[in-house]
């Protein structure tokens, strides 16, 4: 139905000429599903959006190729042919359903623009069509939400909003563009059997363009492998997954989270109590208890996972635990003292035993201090080092978090995400912490970065005895890396085992349901 | 919505209290008096005078009476125009000067808010440096050089236009309201821009173009309300600013407005008149600013939800 040759697309701009797509070929087959897997900056995006003409040019510029859609040269096009197509034959899923939908139009409206656009239907039939879709899509009651905005949708309803008025005018092909990234677990699961039963019945064809190998490992059809602008490999799904050729392949195969935690500790004296906590915020007059009467320990030297969908309350915990957030009520002890009874100052220095490591590198690094400034200020905000010696202690937390001793004079932006996160994890153990809250320190990374860093997570921790709590709701990565695991949801507790008997014997309807939103369970077992 | 209301005019008392105070005892810190003049009055008639206008009173008596009638919406009498209160001379002069903020505001908004957009449309070309570089000429240039020039132009040299009045003749309304409007339209150009840019970088307007919109389409539907949201923020602001500095373009256009009164009552020293007119214009600025903040929350769906609650 489609089929892609040589597309190479660069981004002229005045710092030079990028290749973002080298040579691109595949095809994509009416009731398959076409997965384009790639880390970020691979061009897998690109590719895709050029066939439409959604990449801007200038700076854009389609340098070759040819884009067959049911005999049609697609790069051939002008923009109003191709404004035909758009939304009629070809249709797209883009990643976040937060910002994908017009905040200021109703959802309504939203789903029947494109129908009205390109055909004519009357506002009745169209409204009627609209109804019918968004009922195939999971939506209940479509009419008494029809009218809503879409911040009154939660994400997964977002998404699936998006997924119908892609579908309205029954296109050919859809594009999916990460469309369960931003979604979690279980969410993510239920889209993707969505699109899965949506391409049978209608059998249409999909391309899904992802980071993760292990989400269209249970969907995916044919499988295009993209490294820097290339296609590197491409196959079906048994011989990509099987029989993988290419070292890159091999090495994102490699990466993808699986089996458990090698080396589980069993934990020395109780180092964190947590009694009774509860913290509530206050929205619009609206009490939110996002942590609701928990209490759990930590034990010296282990690692406790802390796994939970969005608004399970997972990141309070952590920022309650340093009081980061204010407590509303309950206890949190810290090696015998009561942290929730301490002064500011008395706070001020257990802090120093105490710290954090954020999810997003791009936005917890100030961007105004060189990385030797932002390692030094813990140092000397504790008194640890003075001003003599504090270069020397710098270096050496580079040489620890790997990071090369030439960049210390440069500035956040300069480095990718995994060397940020390298900077955060050393600016977090940088006062030889006892304890480090680890707030989805990989989910905003690449597969390949997110093993890597998790890699040095883990050799740190047990080279330096370091307890940790680590959050997040990718459970394949908690279980690589926890000793023991609390489910959470809604602010309570669910289930807390050790890693590998939740696992395998996981006792709660909730997390055995987590358990089975994993997605590539094919790849893993 | 009426709690936020509420709330809001609540904060403006101590500030209008702050501005009246602060005015009061600053025009009468200020050398000279209203009775003061090149013509020396006869004592016994100044004194008279001030016992009639309360100026004999210690400066705190007079503070407070100004104060008792202010609260039951009097300002008092004019000192420099017998006969006449502060109140009757600005609702003479209002409806003038709030008909030439309009049209000010007006031209403002439609030429300010197309060119902006026409601009963004494409940022870095031509296409954007031209009403941009237009705009930066409109924000340098004051009033009172604009409106000369415009005067010689169009009114002396074209003979197109009239040069002075208000409502005598047709068209006199224009060239005053393009002087008022002309650094406001600059401001809106270069509000609407940067509106523009940020929504038309949004996903949502990705989205619009994958559906297949034509361009015009995705701008009309998709962009101009978000992209429009600082622009009305600004309207407020803008309609006190329009009132208050009204002043530059009466004298030179002639037009017996508010602000003609207010910089002559500043020149004679006219208590009551300075501190009416203060006094009003504040709580005017006061009040377009909440209005244009319930207009930008109604605009947004999400807040008109939360105030629609409460």
């Amino acid at each position: 139905m489609l089929t892609v040759e040589n597309l190479s697309v660069s981004f002229v701009t005045r710092m030079g000429t990028t290749q973002a797509v080298d040579d691109v070929s595949f095809n994509v087959k009416s009731g398959e599903i076409t997965a384009i897997i790639g880390e970020s900056g691979s061009g897998k995006s690109v590719a895709c959006y050029s066939l439409l003409g959604l990449v801007p040019q200038p700076p854009g510029r389609i340098d070759s190729g040819r884009a067959l859609f049911e005999g049609t040269d697609l790069l051939q096009l002008g923009e109003s042919d191709l404004r035909k197509i758009r939304g009629r034959d070809i249709a797209m899923v883009f990643q976040d359903p937060m910002t994908c939908l017009n905040p200021y139009m109703t959802i309504g409206k939203q789903l029947m623009e494109p129908l009205r656009l390109h055909g004519k239907v009357s506002h009745a039939d169209a409204r009627h069509r609209a109804l019918e879709l968004l009922q195939e899509v999971g939506i209940r009651d479509p009419g008494s939400t029809f009218d809503n905005f879409p911040h009154q949708f939660s994400g997964g309803m977002r998404q699936r909003v998006m997924v119908a008025m892609a579908l309205i005018n029954e296109p050919k092909l859809l594009i999916a563009d990460e469309p369960t990234t931003a979604l979690d677990v279980t969410i993510q699961a239920q889209i993707l059997k969505l699109l899965a039963e949506l391409q049978q019945r209608r059998n249409i064809g999909i391309i899904f363009i992802s980071h993760d190998l292990s989400v269209v490992a249970d969907i995916a059809d044919q499988i295009v492998v993209m490294e820097q602008g290339r296609v590197v490999e491409h196959g079906n799904r048994e011989a990509i997954f099987e029989n993988a050729s290419h070292p890159y392949t091999r090495k994102l195969l490699s990466a993808i989270p699986t089996g458990a935690n090698p080396h589980t500790v069993e934990g020395g004296d109780t180092l964190i109590r947590v009694q009774n906590l509860h913290t509530w915020f206050t929205e619009n007059r609206e009490t939110v208890k996002a942590v609701d009467d928990v209490s759990f320990e930590i034990r010296r030297g282990e690692v406790l996972g802390l796994v939970g969908e969005s608004g399970s309350g997972k990141s309070t915990i952590g920022r309650s635990i340093l009081r980061l957030v204010p407590v509303t009520s309950g206890t949190v002890s810290f090696d015998g003292t009561n942290l929730t009874a301490l002064s500011r100052s008395a706070m001020t220095s257990m802090r120093q035993r105490m710290q954090i490591i954020f999810q997003d590198p791009f936005a917890s690094l100030n961007p105004r201090m060189t990385i030797f400034d932002t390692l030094a200020e813990p140092l000397l905000l504790h008194g640890i080092e003075n001003r003599r010696s504090v270069a020397q202690a710098v270096l050496q937390l580079m040489d620890k978090v790997g990071l090369a001793r030439q960049f210390a004079r440069k500035y956040p932006h300069e480095f990718s995400g995994g060397q940020r996160q390298r900077i955060a994890i050393g600016r977090a153990l940088a006062t030889r912490p006892e304890f480090v809250v680890a707030d989805e320190p990989v989910s905003a990374l690449d597969v390949t970065i997110q093993a890597q860093i998790l890699e040095l997570l883990h050799e740190l921790g047990r080279e330096e005895g370091l307890t940790m709590l680590f959050i997040s709701h990718d459970l394949a990565v908690v279980r690589q890396v926890a000793d023991r695991i609390i489910v959470l949801h809604e602010g309570k507790i669910v289930e807390q085992a050790q890693a590998e008997t939740l696992f395998q014997q996981p006792q709660e309807s909730y997390t055995q349901q987590l358990l089975k939103s994993i997605p590539g369970r094919s790849i893993r077992t | 919505m009426w709690r936020f209301v509420g709330i809001r005019l609540l904060q403006a008392i101590p500030v209008i209290l702050a501005v009246i105070t602060v005015t009061f005892f600053l025009v009468r810190v200020a050398p000279g008096g209203p009775f003061d003049g090149e013509k020396a009055v006869v004592p016994e008639v100044k004194a008279a005078l001030e016992a009639q206008y309360r100026l004999d009173l210690p400066l705190w008596q007079q503070y407070t009476a100004y104060l008792g009638d202010l609260a039951q919406g009097d300002l008092g009498p004019s000192f420099k125009y017998p006969g006449r209160s502060v109140n009757e001379l600005i609702a003479s002069g209002l409806p003038i000067t709030a008909e030439l903020g309009f049209y000010a505001l007006l031209i403002a908004v439609l030429i300010g808010g197309l060119a902006g957009v026409i601009a963004s449309l494409k940022p870095n070309t031509a296409q954007d440096y031209i009403p941009m570089s237009a705009a930066m000429i409109g924000i340098c240039m004051p009033s009172f050089l604009l409106g000369p020039i415009l005067l010689l132009v169009f009114g002396i040299y074209l003979e197109w236009l009239p040069v002075s009045g208000w409502g005598d003749l047709p068209g006199d309304k224009i060239l005053p309201a393009i002087t008022l409007g002309s650094t406001y339209a600059a401001y809106v150009a270069r509000l609407s821009r940067a509106g523009m840019l940020e929504v038309l970088s949004q996903d949502y307007i990705r989205t619009a173009r994958a559906k297949g919109l034509p361009e015009w389409q995705v701008v009309v539907r998709h962009a101009l309300r978000g992209g429009m949201m600082p622009v009305v923020a600004f309207l407020g602001p803008a309609f006190a600013g329009v009132l208050s500095g009204s002043f530059v373009v009466e004298t030179i256009f002639g037009i017996p407005g508010l602000g003609r009164f207010y910089v002559q009552a500043a020149f004679n020293r006219d208590y009551t008149m300075i501190l009416g007119t203060t006094v009003f214009l504040s709580t005017l600025i006061v009040l377009f600013n909440l209005l244009s903040d319930i207009l930008a929350a109604w605009m947004n769906p999400r807040l008109r939800q939360q105030f629609s609650k409460g």
